[in-house]
């Protein structure tokens, strides 16, 4: 007993760094798995509030461009405006079905958007994390697709706290974002490699489809997160991988990592229901095999 | 100004400008990612108790982590330098330096030779240590290698800049006091 005693004391501070960097590895691997970690709700909190002011001053050297992807937002928005469009056959009423607007019948509606600010964001790591300036207190939950103020996809939340939330971007080598191509609709993943910002890859199309340079990617309709139809990027650069048959594509993307400010946060109305339908379909095919 | 208080400030300050000047840079190369903050560990006083040096390391890498999203990563690479660091004192300079004339680690105290040798080792070591947990989960062993090299050189580049822009007061030690 003595001769351990005088170990541990011999030996106390090789001890306590092997406890230390226990601590440090299993909280790495741990949060590389889950996207959790001890104190991450509170230090969420802290350093939320230290990046908003921060980024107050942040804000200045960003609006032109901020100001612009508004202003194009809006124009897209109002060139959809009933009033724009002539109906000569005056036989014929435009019906709006005012039941899919009906706020209160939540059952017709799919995504609701929520405004949210950029606090923190960067560009240079392998994985890159945004923060927003809003959190479970304002309706944000995991999962949520966030999409830039032109309408450009941006990331997905992984993580809440009471008034901010973590957003997983592009810009990361754990990103996944199911796409489609515009014109052929042909389905495909979006993710990083971590070499250049401004690039995505895109994976899994096979090369019996047409691709031109400057197609239009977007998100696909088979997402759980994302709404569909909104603008991943677009093909920056064509290869046909010989040995496998599928394109290796090259992505520049909608999204200028470096300016984002405002987003929205999409929430998918239908989610837990898509799952739920998702699960009970596995547990009846299980239920067949046996 | 006592020393705990000093170095609440140094943290604070290398933290500050390590999350929102030197993470935010644009954009250069995917090799080229400058770190600083781990200096404070560097320059911490010469009769700072091993024990202390340890938790002291924690607690950087883990304020670094916490506004990364990064949970223990630096963490770990700071607890290893913040061990080894008194092995390397102990062989690049003299008893005589480290417990009777000077106060921290600085190149006017023990050479600028000296100093960057000790920079450059703990250095390599920080980023070693990072690089390879990163890579553990993403990249290849040529990226890995090239990254260390690179950041390694950019953060001796920076450590270099700070200390000759920063020139930090030497305080000698005296029995007289």
């Amino acid at each position: 007993m003595r001769n351990i005693f005088l170990f541990i004391r011999r030996y106390f501070v090789l001890l306590t760094f092997l406890v230390l960097q226990g601590i440090a590895l299993w909280m790495f691997f741990r949060f590389n798995r889950f996207h959790r970690t001890v104190f991450l709700g509170v230090a969420n909190e802290l350093t939320g509030s230290i990046n908003s002011q921060v980024d107050k001053v942040d804000d200045y050297f960003r609006l032109r461009e901020e100001n612009r992807r508004v202003h194009r937002m809006n124009d897209s928005l109002l060139n959809l405006l009933k009033t724009n469009y002539n109906f000569p056959d005056t036989g014929l009423q435009v019906v709006v079905d005012s039941l899919k607007f009906d706020t209160l019948k939540t059952e017709y509606r799919r995504y609701v958007y929520r405004d949210a600010k950029v606090v923190y964001n960067s560009v240079n790591f392998e994985n890159n994390y945004l923060q927003l300036s809003r959190g479970a207190n304002n309706g944000v939950r995991d999962n949520m697709a966030v999409i830039n103020s032109d309408g450009a996809i941006v990331g997905v939340v992984i993580n809440v706290s009471p008034n901010f939330s973590q957003v997983m971007g592009l810009l990361h080598t754990k990103s996944r974002v199911p796409a489609m191509m515009k014109t052929s609709l042909a389905a495909g993943t979006i993710r990083w490699d971590a070499a250049d910002p401004r690039f995505l890859t895109l994976d899994g199309i096979s090369k019996d489809v047409e691709i031109n340079k400057g197609d239009s990617v977007l998100t696909s309709r088979y997402s759980y997160n994302y709404p569909p139809g909104f603008l991943i990027g677009t093909i920056a650069e064509v290869k046909v991988d010989q040995a496998t048959g599928f394109y290796l594509l090259k992505v520049r993307s909608a999204t200028d990592f470096t300016s984002i400010q405002q987003v929205f946060v999409v929430e998918n109305l239908q989610r837990e229901e898509q799952l739920q339908l998702n699960s009970d379909t596995e547990n009846i095919l299980n239920q067949d095999r046996r | 100004m006592s020393d705990l208080i000093k170095n609440i400030f140094r943290l604070a300050i290398f933290i500050l400008v390590q999350v929102y000047v030197l993470n935010k840079i644009p954009h250069l190369h995917r090799f080229i990612i400058p770190y600083l903050y781990f200096v404070f560990i560097l320059w911490l006083p010469f009769n700072t108790p091993r024990l202390s040096l340890l938790f002291i390391g924690f607690i950087t890498g883990l304020t670094l982590d916490y506004f990364k999203l990064t949970p223990g990563l630096h963490t770990a690479a700071c607890v290893l330098i913040a061990y080894i660091r008194p092995f390397i004192i102990g062989i690049l300079i003299s008893k005589e330096v480290t417990e009777l004339t000077f106060h921290e680690p600085s190149p006017r105290g023990m050479g600028w030779t000296q100093y960057m040798i000790y920079a450059f080792i703990l250095t390599l070591l920080h980023h070693t240590y990072l690089v390879l947990l990163e890579w553990l989960q993403f990249g290849s062993f040529l990226d890995f290698l090239i990254k260390v090299g690179s950041t390694t050189a950019v953060s001796m580049l920076l450590i270099t800049t700070v200390e000759l822009m920063f020139p930090r007061s030497l305080k000698y030690r005296t029995n007289t006091a």
